[in-house]
């Protein structure tokens, strides 16, 4: 095997590749947490398709039929929806990690804007994912979803009628999530994931900025085997989790969406927009001349923009300097969140 | 006159690799458009024809009780029918101002709510508090022989 492939030049590759030792170390492991999470979204997502079916008449009974009929369906199912969860929670984590270690500083500018689209792509994962059972809770979801998109200035109007395939939420706009959520996402999301990865084994792993500015030099720990089996268990003690969890809680598919139903009370986004659906709570229905959605809408946009171009804006960190207002303006981030969330749960 | 001469073909190959570059960039340009145009028109939803409605029955008046109510589909718009507690029936857009989301009665607080971002509106559709930032879309109801009849209002 080996003279016909040169397994062991990439051993040789592999362990030639060291990760540095420090108190900040644990950090390192989300990315290969996330990695791992999404690659079990793949497999259980590519087992639901064969029994999923994506039109409005008939995804919500082929989700009772994988629930109650096709045996280990609900624990596929269930599997995917927690794993999804956690997915989402930790790429949350590795952003939020890189940003308080400014791992993003030059020469990785490139490593934090894939990663920007990765995580802005998990969330569309998450939204459109969200529909596909055609419940009650996801109708409402998308309806008021794909509305805030219409408050996009001139783009919006157009925009919301892409994404619900029409004028309002219809079997076409399942079609369209269904389309979105199993080929599209997907595709675009590999390709940034391998430009992601090419990027992290070209540049290697980012030291953090105290040890380069006491020009300290770092312990090390080869990648292969020693950090790749530690991967490994970390991975395997997720899975455990997620089994844990999709055993003892597993998914629930609620009421078959009604458009002449009312909106159910007590209905809330996935816990992932609860801080953004609290906070349009918050805003009046007008702010000067313009609609309270609109301002909120506008808001978050300027925050994401500028939560991308971070690296070229904070160019104390670029320099190798310490920039204690990162850090500030991350727990504020941090904070925001939990705090919006935790509302928006509780309330 | 050598150098003219040379000169001259500089020229004359700098004009026709101008002409090249121009005729390869229009091409690429075309070829572009002429697959990007089909892919978003594809992707543009076609304008279904729309039933023309005047009026929509929402049953029998006998059937609403006070404090009940009803969403009926007007055409492609969800309405919402109320019978108030003067025993009148009134018939308003479900759909929130706010974001989208079906309003539902509450009786016991006499509004019209949204659920999704407890948006309130009162026994005129008029929104009274939370994020609507405009009042819902009045329908007319006149009954006929107990039959609730629900028209546009003009």
């Amino acid at each position: 095997m080996d003279s016909r492939l040169q397994l062991s030049d990439l051993v040789k590759f592999m362990s030639k590749k060291y990760v540095p030792v420090h108190s900040h170390s644990v950090w390192y492991y989300f990315g290969g947490v996330s990695l791992f999470l999404f690659i079990l979204q793949v497999v259980t997502g590519i087992l639901l398709l064969f029994y999923y079916k994506g039109s409005s008449d008939q995804a919500y009974e082929s989700v009772q039929f994988i629930m109650s009929k096709v045996e280990f369906g609900w624990l596929i199912r269930s599997i995917h929806a927690w794993s999804a969860n956690l997915f989402i929670l930790s790429v949350f984590i590795h952003m939020f990690s890189v940003f308080f270690e400014k791992a993003y500083r030059k020469p990785r500018e490139l490593t934090w804007i894939t990663g920007f689209f990765l995580f802005v792509l998990s969330l569309a994962f998450g939204f459109s994912g969200y529909l596909l059972p055609w419940n009650e809770l996801a109708f409402f979801a998308t309806k008021v979803g794909t509305d805030i998109t219409g408050a996009v200035p001139f783009i919006g109007e157009p925009l919301k009628v892409f994404l619900r395939g029409g004028d309002d939420v219809t079997g076409a706009t399942l079609s369209r999530f269904f389309g979105f959520h199993v080929a599209l996402f997907p595709g675009i999301f590999v390709f940034l994931l391998i430009l992601h990865l090419l990027f992290v084994q070209r540049q290697g792993m980012s030291e953090p900025i105290e040890a380069s500015i006491k020009k300290e030099k770092l312990k090390t720990m080869p990648f292969f085997p020693n950090f790749f089996l530690r991967d490994l268990l970390l991975w395997l003690l997720v899975l455990n989790i997620i089994a844990i969890l999709a055993v003892f809680f597993p998914a629930e598919l609620g009421m078959k969406a009604d458009p002449l139903a009312p909106a159910p009370a007590g209905i809330k986004p996935e816990w992932y927009f609860l801080f953004m659906f609290q906070t349009l709570k918050y805003f009046p229905a007008h702010i000067l001349f313009i609609e309270g959605e609109v301002a909120g809408v506008l808001l978050f946009a300027v925050a994401g923009v500028l939560w991308l171009l971070v690296p070229f804006w904070d160019t104390k960190s670029s320099r190798g300097q310490l920039n204690r207002k990162i850090n500030y303006l991350g727990v504020f981030a941090v904070l925001f969140i939990i705090i919006l969330t935790i509302i928006g749960w509780i309330t | 006159m050598i150098s003219n001469e040379s000169d001259g073909k500089i020229i004359k190959k700098e004009n026709r690799r101008d002409f090249l570059k121009y005729l390869l960039t229009t091409g690429l340009a075309g070829f572009a458009l002429a697959t990007i145009y089909p892919v978003i028109s594809f992707l543009k939803p076609p304008k279904q024809r729309e039933v023309k409605v005047s009026s929509v029955s929402a049953g029998l008046a006998k059937d609403f009780n006070t404090g009940d109510y009803k969403i009926i589909r007007f055409g492609k718009v969800p309405v919402i029918v109320i019978k108030d507690e003067e025993k009148d029936f009134r018939a308003f857009s479900a759909t929130c101002t706010h974001l989208d989301c079906t309003v539902q009665y509450k009786k016991d607080e006499k509004i019209i709510w949204c659920a999704c971002h407890n948006g309130k509106y009162d026994l005129h559709g008029r929104n009274i508090s939370g994020p609507p930032p405009r009042p819902l879309d009045k329908f007319m109801v006149v009954l006929k022989d107990e039959e609730i009849l629900v028209t546009k209002s003009s």
